[in-house]
């Protein structure tokens, strides 16, 4: 089943297309991986499927409903959560909190219920609480949980990052470079982590630059370059694509 | 944080802090008249009301880290509510119980009206465009005596009626088991009971959903929204709660003072309770409370600067309310020198600076 859809995504900042007619399909249950070189517009892709900016032509189907003019915290509802490529974390708030955080769009207490505190807003609360240990535990960094974010190790920042968004409770989790700057160790430790949220039903797209990471995990992978997708398929198969090649060393020829 | 900790277990060493911290508050205008006059009961009452005020400020300001300039604005529309709908001006008597609510309610609404078209900006930017909204409040009410005369322009509105509760006015004197409390012991115990009321709800909002919230877009907007945060109405609640805050103090404001004008509610007034927030410690209602006590105490026990100096030099050397405003503003530049977190800071600001020493600890280390 297609879970999510893009259908002829462009995008220019000023002069510069940084996307050109964009179309990919994301199936179920799979980690799907989006590479190209720099400037390639992944980045801008993921931007515009999570509503921080409208795409000029084209659109998003996501789950068979197209994501019409979506704001960033409406794309969060429908079950769609996002790291960040530069990690964004509420760096002054305890890891904990930031799992909290994370559970907004998923509860409902208001400012009524948080001065009565009520019955129901404290069950709330209780839960919320409940299920952020829960997720520090799943990333496995619960010995985190009461301290603060910007004080956490860069590998561990990216774990925090990958929580805070499962806390939303996804069905499509959009990863920008998870691996960047991890070292062989915690990028193997970070595959694992995210094989088993594909076990547990999250769909996985994924920018990354790590080949190997890419070639280990993704069930499909496209391959955008300055602004087009030129390739898209199996590990295998995009890996001797000549078009791929040449973007990634340049022309044979030139 | 510990000692609150440990006597959150100890049930027997709370009730007796809480009775102790009760007795207190209910003796302080008793021990102010005693010990210092009269007037310091007028003083007490001030303080109270500011903490109102700088709690609703610190909404904005602490929890949602919005740069507020022009918050006196909503002071001034809860106190020129009161104060038109409770005074000859208009012949208009509405009782106090409808019109604290009111004041909440209309304040409110002005703080979504002016939130709305600045939820773009922030820092800096939001910054002037608040003070802009703010002035443009008071020009208003300075300016709005013609063609119809609404607000009385300069000359402000008089003769407000005091706070009473049926035929119990709170501006009379009144003896209760042979004492004889006056109207500032009055205002006193009802500007008492709300703040506590105030600070109750400021405790509440920050340990909630909501104070996360308002705490997430503080810290990152962008990952707020990506979280599913609706930043737009959760920066749109703090503005409206704060300014609700506001309101209702104004409206006391407007009935203990009996008179008010255009010229309570400049940019000054703005920048003090500004001042106030970010002198206690930014976010942390205890440090706010404290950056109020200070900023209202401190100008007032100053006054004592002149007949201190005729006594200890025989003459005035200095102007004593120069003098006044210049320690005023040394104390001030102090404590942000020594204390830029604040006097009291949250542990969230105290966490901030703590992390940028790092971070230039850090930068300075490298070759």
């Amino acid at each position: 089943m297609t879970l999510l859809e893009v259908r002829g995504v462009s995008k220019h900042f000023g002069g510069l297309l940084a996307l050109d007619e964009v179309s990919l399909s994301v199936e179920s249950r799979e980690i799907y991986g989006l590479i190209g070189p720099n400037g390639a517009g992944k980045t801008t892709l993921f931007n515009l499927l999570t509503g921080l900016y409208s795409p000029d032509r084209g659109g998003f189907y996501f789950n068979g409903e197209r994501l019409m003019a979506a704001k960033p915290h409406m794309v969060a509802e429908r079950g769609i959560a996002r790291t960040f490529q530069n990690i964004r974390l509420f760096g002054n708030m305890s890891a904990l909190e930031n799992v909290m955080v994370g559970r907004h769009a998923r509860t409902h207490a208001g400012v009524v219920g948080a001065v009565l505190r009520d019955r129901r807003t404290r069950a709330e609360e209780a839960s919320v609480r409940a299920r952020a240990l829960e997720l520090l535990h799943y990333v496995d960094i619960p010995e985190q949980a009461n301290n603060l974010a910007s004080h956490l190790s860069y590998g561990d920042q990216r774990r925090l990052e990958i929580a805070r968004a499962l806390a939303t409770e996804p069905r499509l989790l959009a990863l920008d470079e998870p691996a960047a700057g991890m070292n062989a160790t915690e990028t193997g430790e970070l595959k694992r982590l995210l094989e088993t949220i594909r076990g547990d039903g999250v769909t996985v797209l994924l920018i990354e630059h790590d080949v190997k990471l890419v070639m280990d995990l993704c069930d499909r992978v496209a391959v955008l370059d300055y602004g087009k997708k030129i390739a898209e398929g199996t590990p295998q198969q995009v890996q001797h694509d000549p078009a791929v090649i040449e973007a990634y060393l340049g022309s044979v020829l030139a | 944080m510990s000692d609150w900790e440990k006597l959150k277990r100890n049930p027997y060493a709370a009730w007796t802090a809480f009775i102790l911290l009760a007795a207190l508050l209910a003796l302080l205008p008793f021990l102010a008249d005693f010990f210092l006059g009269r007037s310091w009961v007028r003083i007490l009452d001030f303080v109270l009301l500011y903490i109102m005020l700088a709690l609703g400020l610190n909404i904005v300001v602490g929890f949602a880290g919005l740069l507020d300039l022009g918050y006196v604005a909503f002071f001034a529309v809860g106190a020129y509510l009161y104060a038109l709908l409770a005074s000859p001006h208009f012949g208009i008597h509405l009782p106090f119980w409808a019109l604290l609510p009111l004041g909440a309610g209309v304040s409110c609404i002005f703080g979504v009206l002016i939130g709305a078209p600045t939820l773009r900006l922030r820092g800096d930017y939001l910054a002037i465009v608040t003070l802009g909204f703010g002035e443009i409040i008071r020009i208003f009410l300075n300016n709005l005596d013609a063609p119809v005369n609404i607000t009385n322009g300069p000359q402000g509105v008089n003769n407000i009626d005091p706070v009473s509760f049926g035929t119990f006015s709170l501006y009379q004197a009144h003896r209760f088991i042979g004492i004889n409390f006056s109207s500032v012991y009055n205002y006193f115990y009802l500007f008492l009971a709300l703040t506590i009321l105030v600070i109750f709800i400021s405790m509440r909002l920050q340990d909630s959903r909501i104070g996360r919230a308002w705490a997430a877009v503080r810290e990152d907007e962008m990952a707020a929204k990506a979280m599913g945060i609706n930043t737009r109405n959760i920066k749109l609640l703090a503005f409206a709660m704060g300014a609700s805050f506001g309101g209702v103090s104004g409206g006391l404001f407007a009935a203990f003072q009996g008179f008010i004008s255009p010229e309570s509610f400049t940019l000054i007034e703005s920048i003090m309770i500004l001042c106030m927030v970010v002198l206690g410690g930014m976010g942390n209602i205890a440090g706010v409370i404290l950056g109020v006590v200070l900023l209202v105490v401190l100008p007032e026990a100053l006054r004592y600067i002149g007949p201190a100096e005729q006594v200890l030099l025989g003459r005035i050397f200095v102007d004593p309310a120069d003098l006044r405003m210049l320690i005023f503003g040394l104390a001030l530049i102090l404590v942000m020198l020594f204390r830029p977190a604040g006097l009291l800071p949250s542990t969230i600001r105290k966490r901030e600076f703590e992390t940028e020493d790092e971070a230039e600890a850090q930068n300075g280390a490298r070759p």
